[in-house]
């Protein structure tokens, strides 16, 4: 397969991309240098909308329909390792960047008075995480792929143990960045033994995407590569049994990177831009070990949040059974299920975004994330009650909200694939229900004797939660245009892996 | 033929204009209420002058735009979606002035919120009556669901959320795990989404085994229509008030999954893959074992609610059961029923509102003389009651005639007996209450005593002494007057089961359309 390519001078005029990674991240560290904190504040969170109404214009300037790259910048960097700064989106990227920088004026937003520790250099490593994670969605280069992979790191550990609100943070901020390690490894090995195969089948070394889709690998280095490749993602998704470090960077860490871990799912996006396109045979052989991982990880994510009495801990483990849902649709390798999966880490980013923030605008009233705390919160905060429905909703995949396009496609995807784990990923779906209307039904509607009544939402949080909803019902009822965005590469990649 | 409209769009969206304006004016109660009547005339009339296309052989169509590729959210009005929404949306006017007073003489909390929620169930049951296929469908059906759950938890009290619970637990858990994997392997095999007069899974390359096994799924998925063992939500749910029973059980929820029964067996499936497999068979046996259990069940009990929604539950499966008949009698007795026992069961249920606004009683042992105390009300009960008996000239008459002579027509021996059967039971079940108020004897001394040993059998908890107060308030000393707004529309729906058992020729006509 050799995808063509449409450059950002020609398409646009100027470097949209680089402009997206490099801007936050420049902004970050001038904003440390300003002395005044709100003067501070405030530039980041222009920064922080520009870079929103920047990543909007790329979406809508973006062709639907194709499978090309677009956007590309190439320039040479580690020309004699056959390294280059090269980036560019299609369509199974292009709408994360969107996504990314939404969801970092939402974390911008939500804490805007709420930080008390240094607000601007906090504020700062939110930014500087957006750009860097722009960049893993842009590059097209493995080497820079993992440079930005391995950057996350730095911002994200800071979060943890500099901000988080557990006590356990500092444990939790290393457990995390051990895991991460422990996951890119491996990850690293499988991209130069991608590289090296490269050289030995043209005599050069390349380690750009496009260049080693078409170079043909081995069965045997495939199965290598694949698993690999699927290790590292695995953990960064988290796919269950991978996934212990999300609940205790959930609990211990503050709201913006839970936000972060949780709703830009790199990880599952690293599946279906690494080890499809790049080891296809060996994908396609292996699917059924992932989708059965991926019905695994449903059940199990689903029945501990049933039984969880913390709102942080139920929804790390509800995003644990919502990966589980889009890797069995990836690896349902059909078009349907490809799409659904995407369409659901969307919902996913937005869903999770909205409910971390009314959990955390719950812990800062309550002073607590435990359904001891709560009772009948609905009466005294309605809007709180009322949003938290309405995205909740959207998180177990009620039609009409965002989240049913996504799940029903990749039910119909892995149905085609295999009945039986479809079947059973039906009763994940029933679980979804059960674990959070019943949580709602507990916490919300529940009795409030003895409790202080909460506080309701203010006024910056009410328009936040509302254009979150808006949002919600706009994706639910009108998923088609999002679908015509990434039918063209997911198409091609189908074609590619059968 | 196809015609394109806008009718369907306007019925469905008038309940939600309906609905923002009322909320708007939740300061003046009166000017509220206005707007809910407004919405459901609007709506109402929008239906009915669908009406003479629909009889013409034409079918409306609108189409709304695209979900998702080669799936789009539309809606085809056709006899049987007309039905369907003619019984909704005529009955929505009625419930409305019916709330009116009903809500008002017992000051229930959050009318506001009541009557929002139940201009937007009537929006979505418009939806899913219109919907041209199963996703569009479901979307509307799955919104029902949560709609009305708001109004089933009315009270907020822990009984309330209890059942609130039920209702949620029975109805997601159905559609979810089995009527969405229902319609995914539908789409799967038969690569649409459309209801098709005939049915889109014959020669869809299903072996029959599959066929049959997605057609339980589809069975299983209809938990609206309360078959047996998926029914307990439906007595669970009278906890709200009685207004919310009259939407559950006659407008609109109920009916949108026995509707759905109707469009599996008749667009998913089609008549003749449903004999081909003896679906048919299998269905009748389903609910035929409902319609049994359910009939022995309510002679049993004494909550005069209680009463009704098992009632309910043996109804519904007339319905399937006359659908699932195959023969034209049967079908057109089925189909009919939707709409006639909508009309009765809302008379029984706004006669057992009247009853407890009049008197607060709920229990049939305490209904001894209660026909002198409210003459109009139970004479409107017993209008009802024996409607859903089946005798003439009230309407439901025709569907017992038309089920009888269908199920010999089928040959189905069986199944005449069960009809029998369950006719004789809700006889005995029904009779007893109007007995017990026309004939009971009411002497407050003879009722105090028999409550007095009843109480004194127990340990004397407050709870019982209160209990003991409301007996010996004597009959006649009523609590409150029944509101005249409850008391008209009662009697019109009384008058109208007996108009439609003298006059039942354009309901004859419609379900003729339905079948071809």
């Amino acid at each position: 397969m050799s995808l063509p390519e449409i450059s950002a001078a020609e398409q646009i005029g100027f470097p949209i991309l680089s402009v997206l990674i490099f801007f936050p991240i420049v902004s970050a560290v001038i904003a440390t240098l300003v002395a005044r904190d709100r003067l501070a504040r405030q530039l980041l969170l222009s920064v922080a909308v520009v870079e929103l109404v920047l990543a909007m214009i790329l979406a809508v300037s973006f062709t639907p329909g194709t499978a090309a790259i677009q956007f590309a910048e190439r320039t040479p960097w580690i020309a004699t390792a056959g390294v280059g700064y090269h980036v560019g989106v299609d369509g199974i990227s292009v709408l994360f960047v969107p996504l990314t920088a939404f969801v970092a004026v939402m974390v911008l937003l939500f804490s805007w008075n709420d930080v008390r520790l240094r607000p601007k250099s906090y504020f700062a490593a939110l930014l500087a995480l957006t750009g860097i994670t722009i960049g893993i969605f842009a590059a097209l280069d493995l080497v820079l792929f993992f440079v930005f992979w391995e950057l996350v790191l730095v911002p994200s550990y800071l979060l943890l143990r500099l901000w988080g609100i557990g006590p356990q943070r500092a444990f939790a901020a290393v457990k995390y960045v051990m895991f991460m390690l422990v996951g890119s490894a491996p990850m690293l090995a499988g991209i130069v033994l991608l590289a090296v195969n490269h050289q030995t089948q043209t005599g050069r070394y390349s380690f750009d995407f496009l260049d080693l889709l078409t170079a043909p690998v081995p069965a045997r280095l495939q199965i290598l590569v694949f698993f690999f490749l699927a290790f590292g993602l695995a953990i960064k998704a988290p796919l269950f049994p991978f996934h212990t470090w999300l609940p205790t960077a959930l609990m211990e860490g503050p709201v913006g990177i839970g936000m972060f871990l949780v709703g830009v799912k790199i990880g599952v996006y690293g599946f279906v831009r690494l080890p499809l396109p790049l080891v296809p045979d060996a994908a396609r052989e292996w699917s059924w070990l992932m989708a059965v991982l991926g019905v695994v990880a449903i059940l199990y994510g689903g029945l501990i949040a049933l039984v969880q009495p913390n709102l942080r801990r139920l929804l790390a483990f509800a995003s644990v059974s919502h990966v589980g849902l889009a890797l069995l649709g990836v690896f349902s390798i059909s078009t349907q299920g490809l799409q659904g999966a995407l369409l659901l880490l969307l919902n996913l980013g937005i869903v999770s975004t909205g409910l971390l923030f009314l959990a955390g605008a719950l812990h800062l009233r309550t002073g607590s994330s435990e359904l001891s705390a709560f009772g009948g919160v609905a009466r005294s905060a309605p809007l709180l009650g009322a949003f938290f429905f309405m995205i909740g909703l959207a998180a177990i995949g009620l039609p009409g909200t965002s989240g049913f396009p996504g799940e029903f496609l990749v039910l119909l995807g892995a149905f085609g694939a295999w009945r039986v784990l479809a079947a059973v990923a039906v009763l994940g779906v029933i679980i979804a229900a059960a674990y959070f209307l019943t949580y709602y039904q507990r916490a919300f509607l529940g009795s409030s004797a003895g409790q202080q009544p909460v506080p309701d939402l203010r006024v910056r949080e009410t328009a936040l939660a509302a254009a979150l909803t808006i949002l919600i019902f706009w994706i639910g009822l009108f998923p088609a245009p999002l679908l015509n965005v990434t039918s063209g590469s997911v198409q091609a990649l189908v074609e590619r892996v059968r | 033929m196809p015609v394109e409209s806008v009718k369907p769009l306007v019925a469905l969206i008038a309940p939600l204009v309906g609905a923002a304006l009322l909320v708007a004016s939740r300061a003046r109660p009166n000017l509220r209420e206005t707007w809910s009547l407004l919405a459901a005339v609007t709506q109402c009339v929008t239906v009915f002058s669908m009406v003479a296309a629909v009889f013409a052989g034409d079918t409306l169509d609108s189409t709304l735009f695209s979900f998702m590729p080669e799936v789009a959210l539309a809606f085809r009005v056709d006899a049987l979606a007309l039905l369907f929404a003619g019984t909704a949306s005529a009955l929505w006017v009625v419930s409305i002035l019916y709330s009116i007073g009903y809500m008002r003489a017992l000051g229930e909390q959050d009318q506001t919120r009541f009557y929002a929620l139940f201009a937007l169930a009537l929006s979505a049951t418009i939806g899913l009556a219109f919907s041209a296929n199963l996703l569009t469908f479901y979307l509307f059906y799955e919104a029902l669901t949560f709609i009305t759950f708001g109004l089933v938890t009315h009270h907020k009290t822990a009984e309330a959320l209890a059942a609130g619970r039920k209702y949620l637990a029975y109805h997601i858990g159905t559609s979810v795990a089995f009527l969405l994997p229902a319609i995914i392997w539908t789409y799967a095999a038969s690569g649409t989404f459309t209801f098709e007069r005939g049915g889109v899974l014959a020669g869809a390359g299903l072996s029959s085994t599959a066929l049959i096994v997605l057609y339980f799924l589809f069975l299983g998925g209809v938990g609206k229509a309360a078959i047996m063992p998926l029914h307990a939500w439906l007595p669970a749910a009278m906890v709200a008030p009685v207004p919310v029973s009259a939407l559950l059980h006659a407008v609109a929820v109920v009916n949108a999954g026995v509707f759905l029964a109707f469009r599996v067996i008749l667009d998913v499936f089609g008549q003749d893959l449903m004999r081909e497999l003896n679906l048919g068979a299998i269905t009748l046996v389903v609910v035929s074992v409902t319609i049994v259990l359910a009939s022995f069940h309510a002679l049993r009990l004494d909550s005069l609610k209680a009463i009704l929604a098992y009632s309910t539950i043996g109804q519904l499966s007339y319905m399937i059961l006359g659908v699932a008949l195959l023969s034209p009698r049967g079908m057109t007795g089925g189909a009919m029923h939707l709409a006639i026992h909508s009309i009765s069961k809302i008379t029984l249920f706004f006669c057992a509102g009247a009853i407890y606004v009049g008197t607060g009683r709920t229990n049939v042992s305490e209904m001894d003389g209660i026909g002198r105390r409210l003459p109009l009300v139970m004479a409107a009960f017993s209008v009802g009651a024996l409607s859903i008996v089946g005798l003439p000239p009230m309407s439901g008459f025709w569907t017992k005639w038309y089920l009888l002579t269908g199920s010999l027509q089928a040959r189905h021996i069986g199944v005449f007996v069960v009809l029998l059967l369950s006719t004789l039971l809700s006889a005995v079940y029904y009779l007893k209450v109007v007995r017990r108020a026309f004939f009971g004897s009411a002497e407050p001394g003879e009722l105090e005593r028999s409550a007095m040993a009843h109480v004194g059998s127990q340990a004397a908890s407050a709870n019982s002494e209160r209990e003991l107060a409301r007996l010996r308030t004597p009959m006649d000393a009523g609590t409150r007057e029944v509101p005249i707004l409850v008391l008209i529309p009662t009697l019109a729906m009384a008058a109208a089961v007996i108009v439609l058992g003298i006059f039942p020729r354009p309901l004859l006509v419609l379900v003729a359309r339905v079948f071809g």
